[in-house]
């Protein structure tokens, strides 16, 4: 993990090329924060079909240990393909801060 | 040690490549420069060379390949001329910034227009600030001498910079040139195995050419220029250790006959040889003049070239192109420059000549220092002037 | 977190080798196929990038999504800098300086750095026979840079250097066929994918992995913003271009051609053209001469597969 903020960086700090050595360094930064709206599971609908952990463009969609899946809302930008292709509509969209 | 022997210089620059043991070969044919890459061609056809040859479709391909396989760490050699290095102007950039260590032979030619194949430095000139280690050749030997070396500089984790090593169109490029090659032995006991820090490998994966936004360009831009500045060090390393290995030895300015010269004629390529017959003659008539060859293009070498210069009167630079509008002579503006802040300096005055392949003899060399000598007594009104110019 | 052993009721492969914490648009279709193909290729892969979307929201930074190792350099030169990091590669093992596994060399642009400023590289990369993919990622625009037009924009759109006017209808040429230029230059595979069919595409990407030279994958990119659809709707553009036939799913494998699924009957164009606000504009008459030349490309389409078939 950078220990600095980006902004914080001196020329000293940048690797030789600006090369970044830390591979998915990118995980670190919270998109979380654009969406306006999030996407619930009604379990008695899903069907662990998976189709939204499939057509997540942020891969923020994962399956919990007892097989239903939920938004990782650290990344979830709120695009709501999820609640679009559910085949069971077990997903709807909130608003944020509901 | 080998035997002296009679070689067109383009083949001892693909010798030398050769003797480098580059891995890959990226070329696109442009004149003056194909005698180069057709003998690579031909080296690896007959086994004498186990690189891969990839005969990509433009100059800009040519370089943008070599970015990629420097960037797996497979030694990279390329070469070209004229507008086939303006093609490949934006690339040149980015193997410098990406600190990727391609060597490339850059056969000067006139830029067009109008279309012109033969030798000047126009083509370098519009690459002055791309940041790579530029160096320039005077003769054959030099030729392939330092294109063994550059590959030693360039590889150096110390530098991990892209070179251009400049040789003259036709008039160096073309010309059978007796020098002494090395052995392989020799060479492989000089020049050490490539290896990048970051090569791409997916055991260790990293990210190479990540984009940098307003915050953080200047910061990138600072960190290259303090690691393109620093190089000088290693490059006068290396010159040393070739010269101690192989007896020819060379640094970033070079002076001929500078005892006591009040007048000083600034040279580059290999006009430089003609321009030493010039000096002689001149001395022979007793006259105070000396010669300063700049061999080190980029990093430029300031202080190297303050020393030599600074006991002189008067410097005549001769520059081999045109900054059109400008302020005439690239090389003269930038060794005003260099000298300017200097409390005690000599007064410059700039000729441009030898453009678009037109020779220029001795007898023209001592016009111009006697032209240079009466312009500087005027005052030097005019920025520069061009030579040998038909009214 | 998703535990080591979760198992997901598709076949996909469970590794992101593309982080999560990029930043393209809500909704971004092409940075789904991205995703999609970074699985199926696994971690042995180089990957050079030209500049463009997909390059920007991974990479600024000190921030990188890519799992694997990757370049980019320019816009117009991904096959040139692929070629070198395959040649690179091959001397490299030849030499035993480097390890003798076997790494996937890809390339991966926009429909801009592929079909226009690129094509030169391109085809020279595909002509010289390297071993490597080159992955286009068309979303029909140069969106990165704010919706100017490309070869690939498909006729009708509006974009904003090909905008709808008063005089002028958008785009009035036919979108560039990449995939019939990629076949002409005898590579081995070659082939159009959706990531609204992500088995689909991810069974093309291992096909051209093995592919003997050259491989060229050219996959439908749907994008929100430059679109101006919903962004929700980016899977189901993708059913639906393919439906309509306006983007068939086929392959040209040695020569072959698949077209797969082969439809009976397409669906009216209208219904994918009226979910997008580029094509807004389109009066009736547009719309069915785009049907026409639909309808048209598709039998040609039908009539190759069927020559294949029988040969």
């Amino acid at each position: 993990m950078p220990k600095k903020a980006p902004e914080e960086l001196t020329w000293r700090d940048l690797e030789i090329g600006c090369a970044v050595l830390e591979p998915g360094s990118a995980s670190e930064y919270k998109t979380g924060d654009w969406r306006s709206r999030q996407p619930v599971w009604d379990f008695t609908k899903c069907i662990k079909c998976g189709l939204c952990y499939t057509y997540c463009p942020d891969a923020a969609v994962h399956q919990r240990d007892d097989g239903y899946y939920e938004a990782n809302l650290y990344y979830c930008k709120g695009c709501s393909i999820c609640a679009q292709e559910c085949p069971t509509n077990a997903i709807h969209m909130i608003e944020e801060g509901e | 040690m080998a035997k002296r022997v009679g070689m067109e210089v383009s083949f001892a620059v693909a010798e030398a490549a050769k003797l480098s043991r580059a891995e890959v070969v990226a070329a696109y044919p442009i004149t003056p420069q194909t005698h180069i890459v057709e003998r690579l061609a031909e080296l690896v056809a007959d086994g004498e060379l186990d690189a891969e040859y990839i005969p990509v479709e433009s100059e800009h391909s040519a370089m943008s390949a070599c970015l990629g396989s420097s960037a797996v760490g497979a030694r990279t050699f390329t070469a070209t001329a004229g507008q086939g290095l303006e093609l490949m102007h934006e690339v040149l950039y980015v193997a410098s910034s990406s600190r990727l260590p391609v060597v490339m032979a850059v056969v000067n030619r006139a830029i067009s227009g109008p279309l012109n194949v033969w030798g000047d430095h126009s083509d370098v000139m519009a690459t002055r600030d791309c940041g790579w280690i530029q160096i320039f050749t005077e003769n054959g030997q030099e030729a392939f001498d330092l294109v063994l070396c550059a590959f030693r500089i360039a590889e150096d984790h110390r530098v991990l910079f892209p070179i251009m090593v400049h040789l003259d169109g036709f008039h160096l490029s073309h010309m059978v040139e007796p020098l002494y090659p090395l052995e392989q032995a020799e060479v492989d006991a000089f020049l050490p195995p490539y290896h990048y820090p970051f090569a791409l490998d997916p055991d260790k994966p990293v990210t190479l050419g990540a984009y940098g936004p307003p915050f953080i360009y200047t910061e990138a831009k600072k960190a290259q220029e303090v690691a393109l500045r620093s190089t000088k060090e290693v490059i006068m390393e290396v010159w040393r250790e070739f010269g101690r290995r192989f007896g020819r030895h060379y640094s970033p300015v070079e002076t001929y006959a500078t005892e006591g010269a009040d007048t000083l004629l600034f040279t580059m390529g290999s006009f430089s040889e003609t321009a030493s017959l010039a000096i002689d003659r001149l001395r022979q008539q007793g006259e105070k003049v000396g010669q300063v060859r700049l061999r080190l293009w980029r990093p430029f070498p300031f202080d190297e070239l303050y020393q030599a210069v600074r006991m002189a009167k008067l410097v005549i630079v001769l520059d081999r192109s045109l900054s059109v509008g400008g302020p005439g002579g690239p090389v003269c503006s930038e060794v005003k420059s260099a000298l300017y802040h200097q409390k005690e300096r000599p007064q410059i005055v700039s000729f441009v000549g030898g453009l678009g392949g037109r020779d220029i003899s001795v007898a023209d060399f001592e016009n111009m220092v006697r032209k240079g000598q009466k312009l500087a007594a005027q005052g030097a009104g005019e920025y520069y002037e061009m030579i040998g110019v038909r009214e | 977190m998703a535990s080591q052993r979760t198992l997901v009721a598709l076949p996909l492969p469970i590794e992101e080798n593309f982080a999560s914490g990029h930043r393209a648009c809500v909704g971004c279709g092409e940075v789904l196929a991205v995703r999609l193909v970074c699985k199926a290729l696994g971690r042995d892969v180089i990957i050079a990038n030209a500049t463009g979307c997909m390059e920007i929201v991974s990479s600024q930074i000190p921030y990188t999504s890519w799992q694997v190792p990757w370049i980019h350099t320019l816009f117009e030169n991904t096959a040139a800098v692929a070629s070198g990091i395959e040649a690179g590669l091959k001397v490299l093992q030849r030499k035993n300086k480097r390890s003798q596994k076997e790494i996937t060399v890809v390339a991966m642009g926009g429909d801009g750095a592929t079909a226009d400023i690129g094509l030169q590289a391109l085809s020279g990369a595909m002509e010289r026979g390297h071993k490597f993919i080159y992955v286009c990622f068309d979303n029909e625009a140069y969106m990165n840079t704010g919706v100017q037009r490309s070869s690939a924009t498909p006729f009708g759109a509006s974009t904003t250097t090909s905008p709808a006017g008063k005089v002028k209808m958008g785009q009035a040429t036919w979108k560039k066929n990449m995939v019939a230029i990629a076949a002409a230059h005898d590579i081995p595979y070659a082939a159009t994918a959706c990531p609204s069919f992500p088995l689909d595409l991810i069974k093309k990407v291992r096909k051209a992995k093995q592919a003997n030279g050259p491989a060229y994958l050219h996959i439908y990119s749907p994008c929100p913003t430059g679109w101006r659809t919903g962004p929700e709707l980016s899977i189901k553009l993708g059913r639906l271009v393919v439906s309509t036939g306006v983007f068939p799913l086929y392959e040209i494998d040695n020569g072959r051609y698949i077209l797969k699924p082969e439809l009976p009957q397409l669906k009216p164009v209208k219904e994918y053209i009226k979910l997008q606000g580029r094509f807004r504009h389109l009066t009736d008459e547009l719309i069915e001469q785009i049907q026409q030349r639909v309808s048209q490309e598709y039998a040609k389409l039908r009539e190759k597969a069927a020559q294949s078939k029988s040969a």
